[in-house]
């Protein structure tokens, strides 16, 4: 047999036996969409380790989830929306979960999800309405939304000014995407509220250049500038804030714009910046314990476990431990193991994370507990701001988790999602 | 002087200093184009090695650490602690020059005479290939680069220029980064020394001979591989010095190689064959879409207009004058 002959013959029975494995093992497949390579890797990296580790740590610690094996098969995105697609009908098959890990990519799924009976978890982004479960039957996106972090935001501002913040100038610093501009809406109608002036200044893809964005900072003087952006976009606007002498106490930034990798570049200078965070950083957790015994001390972390800890890498864990528990809820209502995309979904609605159940799962105070139920897919709304310490380059939370003004984020959800019901005829659910 | 007067000083001045970052993009695919007629698209990407592979010597960072550890279970990330920069910067200039070396041994030499379109593809296969090499030696963490260059605003520009404004009025200095001050002074020295070296040294003749015409340079005994090799290798360390201010302005990381694309509308206005034009169009494109960020972005309550403003920009002049500012007239004679 020549060499060549046998090449093909040996690489079809690594195809195939690749395929038999999947097909044996693959009794959950939780499909990870991430972003390992590109513009956004940097990001994209830490939070795809905290899945890898997590899914690796039940399969190991518990032996899978009800005794079936987690299979979680990676489908690089670079963060682009098409590319996000396609993973989408390369993996829907059999797929429990799909966590897009991209407001772009959610979009573009939530009507083909919903038509194939996968459920999408776009855990604190996506479209903020499919918080509205009476429209979106399989989209979640708890814990919080973006119109939560938006009105937290405003709601820590209040409280700095004793309550009053007329006149005063809001800028909000955006990523030009569908990302950046979820917010706006909130904010706009909270600027009528409040008496403020917003201020809206997008920043293009990716975000490298922003001098003339600051400059216009510097020129109109806001009173405070919230930011919504992603990758290199927040290290250059922290270092640009920092540069023009913007007080960094007065900068706050979403949940995507308070990782570790966005203060180091501007070193000294991003002191004092914050951050919303629906999670906590550190690693001094059971989860955490969990994952060095039966992942890293075997050698077999994700990546060169560097991310350990870190903000980006628990939110990861963070996510997987909420879609791991939705398969085991799944399991408990349906009285079986073996479950289905469908029964997934119910599982998902069915979801109550506690702060006992977060205990029992190795995450005590990690995260501020949350339920699920058939009308609220979007948790409890509940953000804490983070504040950076750059002599100790650590994060610290510096107030207790609180909740958005739910009297204005209610009201545009229910707009929003029932605009979407009549445009997609969608009849409404749990009556 | 007005408030409004001086703002608009401020947006000149900070437009022209983005263009000269962008100018230090564009000084490195002038050159080559130049030498060899090649459009390097990877030269975004060689800014991206050349910051990574600093940042590695800075910080005695093992290359490829993650595959090696991976591979015999080891844990080796790190030779050293740290190492001066100056040191790290020649080891840096030594890796881009051997891997211009290896560029032309490995890529180059077996093009020779194809058409310009498939020089242009191999560089794009070349900037992939380089970015996936760039992460397996490095990893994709934002890196933190430090080489002693200073950085933020001005404090002295704005301390003197506060009492410009008439008084009474709102005003609270001029804003400039001294970073970019700092690319402004590496910029007219890296042109200045490109000048003296393309006019006074005889390999600098021999690359202009080889600019000029190839046959002709390759008649009169000029090894048109070895100025292959040193154009590549210029441009290398053009792209490190740009990695350098660029990396400084917001880390290391793999967005970096996108500074390419800025340099695009740099080079359709000042041609492709000028390193004059490069500078003068750098200049051009910052100033033209800071104006317009700022003041036509203010004056329609948009934004984020400056990315296609530039190729806007550039297109026009293309309308008028297709090889740039300073760019050699195309003739072709039928």
């Amino acid at each position: 047999m020549g060499l060549k002959k046998m090449m093909v013959g040996f690489l079809g029975s690594v195809i195939a036996i690749g395929g038999f494995l999947e097909v044996a093992t693959a009794d959950l497949k939780f499909p990870m969409l991430v972003y390992r390579t590109g513009a956004y890797a940097p990001n994209g990296i830490p939070n795809a380790d905290g899945f890898v580790d997590y899914y690796k740590m039940i399969n190991a610690r518990d032996g899978g989830i009800g005794g079936e094996k987690i299979v979680f098969p990676e489908c690089e995105t670079g963060y682009k929306t098409q590319v996000g697609v396609e993973c989408y009908e390369k993996h829907k098959e059999n797929a429990m979960v799909f966590q897009p890990m991209s407001t772009g990519i959610t979009y573009q799924l939530i009507p083909k999800a919903s038509a194939d009976g996968v459920t999408v978890y776009s855990t604190g982004y996506g479209r903020t309405s499919a918080k509205n479960g009476k429209v979106f039957k399989w989209i979640f996106n708890a814990p919080a939304t973006y119109w939560d972090g938006a009105s937290i935001a405003v709601r820590h501002i209040l409280k700095q000014n004793l309550g009053n913040i007329k006149g005063k100038k809001i800028a909000l610093v955006y990523h030009n995407s569908a990302y950046g501009k979820e917010p706006i809406r909130t904010l706009q109608v909270l600027a009528k509220k409040h008496g403020y002036k917003l201020l809206l200044l997008p920043v293009d893809h990716p975000g490298q250049e922003q001098k003339a964005t600051w400059l216009k900072i510097r020129k109109q003087r806001p009173n405070y500038v919230l930011m919504w952006g992603w990758g290199v976009m927040n290290q250059v606007a922290i270092k640009q804030a920092a540069s023009i002498k913007f007080p960094m106490e007065n900068f706050i930034g979403i949940w995507w714009s308070g990782s570790e990798n966005d203060v180091l570049p501007a070193g000294a200078g991003a002191h004092g910046y914050k951050a919303l965070t629906f999670n906590a950083p550190g690693d001094d957790y059971q989860v955490h314990k969990d994952i060095k015994k039966y992942v890293h001390d075997k050698g077999q972390a994700s990546g060169d476990g560097s991310h350990f800890g870190t903000v980006l890498y628990n939110r990861g864990l963070f996510q997987a431990m909420v879609q791991v528990e939705a398969a085991r809820v799944a399991q408990q209502i349906h009285g079986t193991s073996k479950i289905t995309p469908a029964m997934y979904r119910d599982g998902m609605e069915n979801v109550d994370l506690n702060a006992k159940r977060m205990e029992e799962l190795g995450f005590k105070n990690f995260a501020p507990p949350f339920k699920n139920t058939c009308e609220n897919h979007g948790g409890s709304g509940l953000a804490a701001v983070q504040q950076w310490d750059a002599k100790t380059k650590k994060w610290n939370m510096i107030t207790e988790y609180m909740y958005g003004d739910a009297a204005v984020v209610d009201k545009l959800i229910a707009e929003d999602s029932t605009k979407y019901a009549k445009e997609q005829k969608i009849a409404m659910r749990c009556n | 002087m007005s408030v409004e007067l001086l703002n608009f000083i401020e947006t000149v001045i900070n437009g022209l200093m983005s263009g000269i970052m962008y100018s230090l993009v564009a000084l490195g695919f002038v050159l080559i184009f130049k030498a060899s007629g090649v459009f390097n698209f990877a030269q975004g990407v060689f800014a991206l090695f050349a910051a990574l592979t600093l940042v590695g010597f800075q910080t005695g960072q093992v290359p490829f650490s993650h595959l090696i550890n991976e591979l015999f279970g080891t844990n080796f990330h790190n030779w050293y602690p740290s190492l001066h920069s100056f040191f790290a910067i020649i080891l840096t200039i030594i890796t881009m020059i051997v891997l211009a070396w290896l560029i032309e041994k490995l890529v180059l030499k077996h093009l020779v005479n194809q058409e310009p379109i498939i020089l242009f593809m191999a560089t794009i296969g070349l900037a992939f290939v380089l970015e996936g090499v760039g992460d397996l030696m490095w990893g994709s963490d934002v890196k933190v680069l430090d080489v002693g260059i200073p950085s933020g605003g001005s404090e002295w520009l704005e301390k003197t220029t506060i009492g410009w404004a008439s008084e009474g009025s709102e005003y609270y200095g001029m804003y400039i980064d001294v970073l970019n001050v700092w690319a402004t002074i590496i910029a007219v020295i890296l042109v200045t020394a490109l000048a003296l070296f393309s006019q006074y040294t005889k390999t600098g003749r021999a690359l202009r001979a080889v600019a000029d015409d190839h046959q002709a340079a390759l008649s009169v005994g000029i090894s048109l591989r070895s100025i292959w090799v040193l154009v590549w290798a210029i441009s290398g360390f053009i792209a490190m010095v740009a990695g350098i201010m660029w990396g400084t302005e917001s880390g290391v990381q793999f967005s970096l190689s996108l500074i390419a694309l800025k340099a695009l509308p740099v080079l359709i206005l000042g041609g492709f064959t000028s390193i004059p034009g490069a500078i003068i169009g750098g200049l051009l494109i910052g100033l033209g879409e800071k104006l317009a960020e700022i003041y036509i972005g203010g004056l329609l309550d948009i934004g984020a207009i400056e990315n296609w403003f530039a190729y806007f920009m550039a297109l026009v002049f293309l309308l008028f004058r297709p090889q740039g500012l300073f760019g050699d007239k195309i003739i072709e004679r039928v």
